[in-house]
């Protein structure tokens, strides 16, 4: 980069100030890349570096030794693959019962005018503001007087809390962006509502489904708060079994960071993949209105 | 959803067999005839498992939440011991007439708006840089955006603690490398101003990727042809700014401030887990004090009227965030 200032101003006179000004901008904006980039850098560089290397008061910014061993450290502690497995069978049946009910009502309030649907709209809307942490008080006395408390069912139950609203407003986006004349002019050509939904909408709409599904799951996967009150410490989900690195004789950072590592690298690519197309759905007609 | 079924019998049935009915209202006039009766059943018919599911899940909570915030509920009502007594406003009484609540309350609120605050000028900054910078550098900071943002918020903490950790954690050593500064050593929880500011720091890492690709979204949406202009007019980028690209950006950013505000006012876990599960008095928000009254002292009536405190103080804001929604629900 050094290189190019020095050339830029002898090659071309005229240019030189502009270049200079993307130079700067090109510059900030790695500051940019560089701090926001650094905590997950330095989660992979502690994962791989050797344990002792870890605690070294002169800490390396880059790895020299490369070892696996706290990989190996991080599954011995806790019930890891169990952990895993209770946090996938939530998630995934929370998505599933999530997009199977929220997309009829999604359907209802983007393609239907009826009396009613503004208040339909504000509520749904409003129940994904109330914090968890308001609920988690009288969710934990439901479960606890239907038996639910430390199970899963209970768990999902409580998830549905979060998903559902979210799952609804999300596929409302997407169901919006796909033109209502699609649908009438498969009506006009013979289909039934129902045919033209199925045929013409709906494969439209997938991949805003598979989105809005990848996205509840992340969220369900994610969840800290309910996992920690509702499931005892035989049945913790894997945000719960992150804590398992603490104990009274202080934490194992090394082995904790490559725990931090296998249940964030999955999440992050699955969302990598899913992101843009979430963003177009979560902001539709934001912009236009 | 058996109304609605009867007049499926045409169509195959699917798993979404309430719609066809929909198909009677736009036809025929034997479906008019039915009138609004008929065509409300249909968006009801598909609304009612989710309104069932969410009466179960949501209502019903929301309703004890209440009902137990004007209870007397603490371990032996738990146990089933006594039977729940109502108490009137005794708790709210308590709660409002407890000098530590609106110590928390301040603290709550001052924390949240700057984080928002924070959050959002940053947010905007880094939209902005990433349209004049060159495309490599775009893609760089996107995907270092995009991985913060679906770090799971526990791991994020995680890493914090680690990198705030006062003997081997990476900023004391870095911050040492400055000229003229030793933090070696440091710890930064010792000070609840200095703690509670390294956990903004990490709200507002994770806060501001979402802020930043909503925005690059909409800033693609600002047509070129109005700030030019704008410049020709003889404005700077700021008057540019101020009088162009902000007003067509007005609803996103409401939209985004509003979501800010309900996320930030919704902080647990990352005080939770920073203080390891027991935060100090000074750490306290709105959520860790209710957390803390209903399951360290065990009085959940009054860690619920806490907690529905607190959603009172947010209505104030989910109402603007309303309005805005119910713009964007009318646009289609």
């Amino acid at each position: 980069m050094a290189a190019s200032t020095a050339v830029a101003p002898v090659a071309t006179r005229g240019k030189s100030p502009r270049r200079k000004t993307k130079l700067g901008w090109n510059l900030l904006g790695l500051l940019v890349f560089v701090t926001a980039g650094f905590p997950v850098y330095w989660m992979l560089n502690t994962a791989f570096k050797p344990a002792k290397d870890a605690i070294d008061p002169n800490p390396h910014l880059f790895p020299t030794h490369f070892t696996l061993d706290n990989f190996r450290r991080a599954l011995q502690i806790g019930d890891f693959w169990g952990a895993i497995g209770r946090s996938l069978t939530v998630s995934v049946v929370v998505v599933v019962i999530g997009i199977a009910v929220g997309l009829l009502a999604a359907l209802a309030i983007s393609r239907f005018a009826f009396r009613g649907r503004k208040i339909v709209i504000v509520g749904i809307l409003a129940v994904q503001m109330v914090p968890l942490v308001a609920m988690i008080i009288p969710v934990f006395l439901l479960l606890n007087d239907l038996g639910q408390y430390d199970k899963l069912s209970g768990l999902i139950i409580t998830y549905l809390t979060f998903i559902l609203p979210f799952t609804v407003w999300t596929l409302r986006g997407f169901i919006v962006n796909v033109p209502k004349e699609l649908e009438e002019a498969a009506m006009v050509d013979g289909c039934t509502r129902t045919g033209a939904f199925i045929r013409v909408v709906f494969p439209l709409l997938a991949p805003g489904m598979v989105a809005t599904s990848v996205y509840g799951f992340i969220q369900a996967w994610n969840e800290y708060l309910y996992a920690l009150m509702l499931m005892s410490q035989n049945h913790q989900t894997a945000t719960v079994w992150l804590s398992s690195f603490t104990t009274q004789h202080g934490t194992e950072y090394a082995p904790m960071m490559a725990g931090s590592t296998m249940m964030a690298v999955p999440i992050v690519i699955l969302f990598l993949l899913v992101q843009r197309k979430m963003a177009a759905g979560l902001t539709a007609g934001a912009v236009k209105g | 959803m058996s109304a609605a079924e009867t007049t499926t019998a045409k169509v195959p049935p699917t798993r979404r067999d309430p719609q066809p009915g929909a198909g009677s209202k736009e036809p025929g006039k034997p479906g008019k005839k039915r009138g609004t009766g008929g065509g409300a059943a249909v968006p009801w018919a598909l609304l009612a498992p989710c309104l069932l599911v969410l009466a179960l899940v949501l209502g019903y909570p929301l309703v004890r939440l209440v009902t137990l915030s004007f209870q007397k509920f603490g371990q032996p009502q738990l146990w089933g011991f006594q039977a729940a007594e109502s108490v009137g406003l005794d708790n709210f009484t308590n709660v409002l007439g407890d000098a530590e609540f609106w110590r928390v309350v301040v603290r709550t609120i001052l924390f949240a708006a700057s984080a928002v605050v924070l959050t959002m000028v940053i947010g905007m900054l880094v939209a902005l840089l990433l349209q004049r910078v060159s495309g490599w550098v775009k893609t760089l900071i996107n995907v270092a955006l995009v991985a913060s943002w679906g770090m799971p918020i526990v791991v994020a903490i995680t890493i914090f603690k680690w990198m705030f950790d006062s003997d081997y954690g990476v900023l004391n050593w870095l911050l040492s490398q400055l000229p003229g500064v030793d933090v070696t050593g440091h710890n930064w929880f010792i000070s609840s101003t200095q703690g509670l500011a390294v956990i903004m720091v990490l709200v507002v890492w994770g806060a501001v990727p979402f802020v930043v690709i909503t925005l690059s979204a909409g800033l693609t949406q600002v047509p070129k042809e109005l700030e030019e202009a704008a410049r020709l007019d003889g404005a700077g980028s700021w008057g540019v700014f101020r009088h162009v690209t902000l007003p067509i950006l007005k609803p996103i950013v409401v939209m985004l401030a509003t979501l800010s505000v309900i996320w930030d006012m919704g902080v647990f876990p990352q005080v939770f887990v920073m203080r390891g599960g027991h935060p100090e008095p000074e750490y306290q928000l709105l959520t860790t004090y209710s957390y803390d009254k209903a399951f360290v002292v065990n009085d959940y009536s009054q860690g619920s009227a806490i907690a529905l405190l607190t959603v009172l103080l947010l209505l104030g804001v989910i109402a603007v965030y309303m309005r805005q929604m119910l713009k964007i629900g009318d646009v289609e």
